[in-house]
């Protein structure tokens, strides 16, 4: 890790204006419009097939950016198993962008991208470094992760060696210029049970972390979780957050629709995606990640993709309610806290990062990771909040969102299929018509 | 003089190496713990040699591989040949269970390929909880243990 790390916080500098065609001026140029961006998750193996998914997806009826998800080999480095695999004709799980041959990712991005559509690459990598590098060498200006979001999750790398590779390949992305654009997973830890405050502040450190390894465009992700109020006030929260902290960087906010089990019905499926579309706009995101009405049961075709994008776009034009306000329940007082913590640790953030995890400052719920303290909990309260059931050694305000309680294998059950309960039961989603509190911006910043 | 007591049976939970999914696995613990049982969790994406190994360190009285990404039919049967191999395990009682196959396989033969291969047994993926309890308190009961006191 450097140890003379760049300064994050340039409260006195403009934005940098990111070139036209890269992957943030589009996502800016539509929210200047008024338009959300919607993007799918979605990645083939075989280039004919991803190719086109990326047509489809840029051809739809909505604002959209192009997503290539790389193979589940590539995202743990296992280049044995994907020259097997390429050997063999097995089919991936998604595209493998490292050893694919350059010529034709080059050729069928050619076929695709336009100045209005730009391709984000989505992996999962804890060791991104030959993903990064690939991205450079085909000129892919945007992708996600973090070297917190994309390794205490998924599987077993040490998190101080997912900073460390993190922080060697985010170094190198930013050779390529203001263009290059990475987005924090920090906001989607574990999918979901997770209480916004530490998403946030997860998400936040994240891009601190990018910036100071001279990133100059960032988006900062939250996921949708079980609570309309509580997911709104906790975008608020974020952008109010983010401004204060990544100040000098271009930044939009990212929504993901929500990541755990989905309803089994059509109709909850379509409920819970057009939940999502007003929760990104109404919380002011810039960007939302769609999920489609065939989640519950396996991976989603093109069309059944391109169906959730202009589901949710037409729902973000014309079917957005007025009049919301948002309470303040003390998420944003709890983000701050968890943020300032883990500054206090380091000037380094990687570094600070570390040892956060190491002292429980940072200790995600139900996350079996080593370097995670493993001493959190949450539950979906009665209202549909998430909440915390023990804080651990966080360092979180033990009011309202504290309720010691001992969560069993029943009621985690419970919780994990709260959203598919609810929504295939086609009960009524809360209202909007919220009491009074922080007016919810109805056009997004600038 | 000496103590009679029943030890709770030690049940080592977990994925397979190509798995990073963790709410089954957290489930299965809290389920576990619940019904009287010691639970090591290994958690995603265990490489095959280490749950060999931690299989060797710990002797549970039970293993329980929970897997969901699709890939458990093939990761599966890898992974009970690494464990049969090992003289030290090949009485050990192992299941599996979860969403063995991508959708399209009949679950049925790829049970039975499972057991034929050396699990004790499979749980498919809407298994009653309370019968996976049964019958791991078949095989793995508590035992009486006289500790010196």
């Amino acid at each position: 890790m450097s140890r003379d790390p760049a300064p994050v916080q340039c409260r006195d500098t403009a934005p940098v204006p990111e070139p036209n065609g890269s992957f943030a001026a589009v996502v800016r140029d539509a929210a200047d419009t008024g338009e959300l961006v919607v993007q799918p998750r979605m990645g083939f193996s075989a280039p004919e097939r991803m190719r086109a998914g990326l047509s489809a997806t840029r051809d739809a009826d909505a604002a959209t950016v192009g997503t290539i998800t790389l193979d589940s080999y590539t995202r743990v480095g296992d280049f044995a198993a994907l020259r097997r695999a390429d050997a063999d004709g097995t089919d991936l799980n998604g595209y493998p962008l490292v050893t694919a041959d350059k010529t034709v990712t080059t050729t069928m991005l050619d076929d695709v991208r336009t100045a209005r559509f730009p391709v984000q690459v989505r992996h999962g990598s804890a060791r991104p470094g030959p993903i990064v590098d690939t991205l450079i060498e085909l000129g892919i200006d945007a992708t996600e992760g973090g070297p917190v979001s994309y390794c205490l999750p998924y599987g077993r790398v040490p998190l101080r060696e997912s900073v460390g590779a993190w922080a060697s390949a985010t170094a190198r992305f930013a050779t390529v210029g203001p263009r290059a654009h990475v987005e924090t997973f920090g906001g989607c830890m574990l999918g979901q049970l997770c209480p916004p405050a530490l998403l946030i502040a997860v998400s936040v450190l994240e891009g601190m972390f990018f910036a100071q390894h001279g990133i100059r465009s960032v988006s900062l992700s939250l996921t949708q979780q079980t609570s309309m109020h509580q997911d709104l006030e906790a975008l608020h929260a974020l952008r109010a957050i983010a401004d204060r902290h990544l100040t000098g960087l271009d930044r939009h906010i990212v929504v993901y629709a929500y990541m755990g089990v989905y309803p089994r019905s059509a109709s909850g499926a379509v409920t819970l995606l057009t939940d999502s579309a007003r929760l990104a706009v109404l919380g002011g995101a810039e960007r939302l990640i769609v999920k489609t009405a065939a989640e519950a049961f396996r991976i989603p075709t093109i069309e059944e993709n391109v169906i959730a994008l202009e589901q949710a776009a037409a729902t973000a034009r014309h079917d957005v309610p007025d009049g919301e306000a948002v309470p303040d329940t003390g998420i944003r007082a709890d983000a701050d806290t968890l943020i300032e913590a883990v500054l206090a640790l380091d000037d380094d953030i990687g570094a600070a990062l570390v040892k956060a995890f190491e002292l429980g400052l940072l200790d995600v719920p139900y996350c079996l990771h080593t370097d995670n303290a493993g001493r959190t909990r949450s539950y979906v309260d009665e209202s549909g909040r998430v909440c915390w059931s023990d804080v651990g050694s966080l360092p979180v305000r033990p009011g309202a969102d504290l309720r010691p309680r001992h969560v069993g294998s029943a009621e985690l059950l419970g919780a994990l299929n709260h959203v598919r309960h609810r929504y295939d039961a086609a009960e009524p989603e809360e209202t909007y018509d919220l009491p009074a509190g922080t007016a919810a911006p109805r056009s997004r910043p600038a | 003089m000496s103590e009679v007591s029943r030890r709770r049976p030690l049940v080592l939970v977990s994925s397979v190496s190509s798995d990073s999914h963790t709410w089954n696995l957290v489930f299965l613990q809290l389920l576990l713990e619940e019904t009287g049982h010691e639970v090591v969790n290994l958690g995603a994406c265990v490489p095959d040699e280490l749950l060999v190994s931690e299989c060797a360190a710990h002797r549970p009285d039970a293993v329980v591989i929970s897997t969901v990404n699709g890939h458990g039919h093939v990761d599966g049967q890898r992974l009970i040949d690494r464990v049969r191999a090992d003289e030290r395990l090949s009485d050990l009682p192992v299941v599996i269970g979860g969403k063995l196959g991508v959708g399209d396989e009949d679950d049925t033969a790829l049970a039975a390929g499972l057991v034929q291969r050396g699990f004790n047994a499979v749980f498919a993926d809407n298994a009653d909880p309370a019968s996976f309890v049964r019958y791991l308190e078949s095989v793995a009961p508590p035992r009486l243990v006289r500790d010196a006191g």
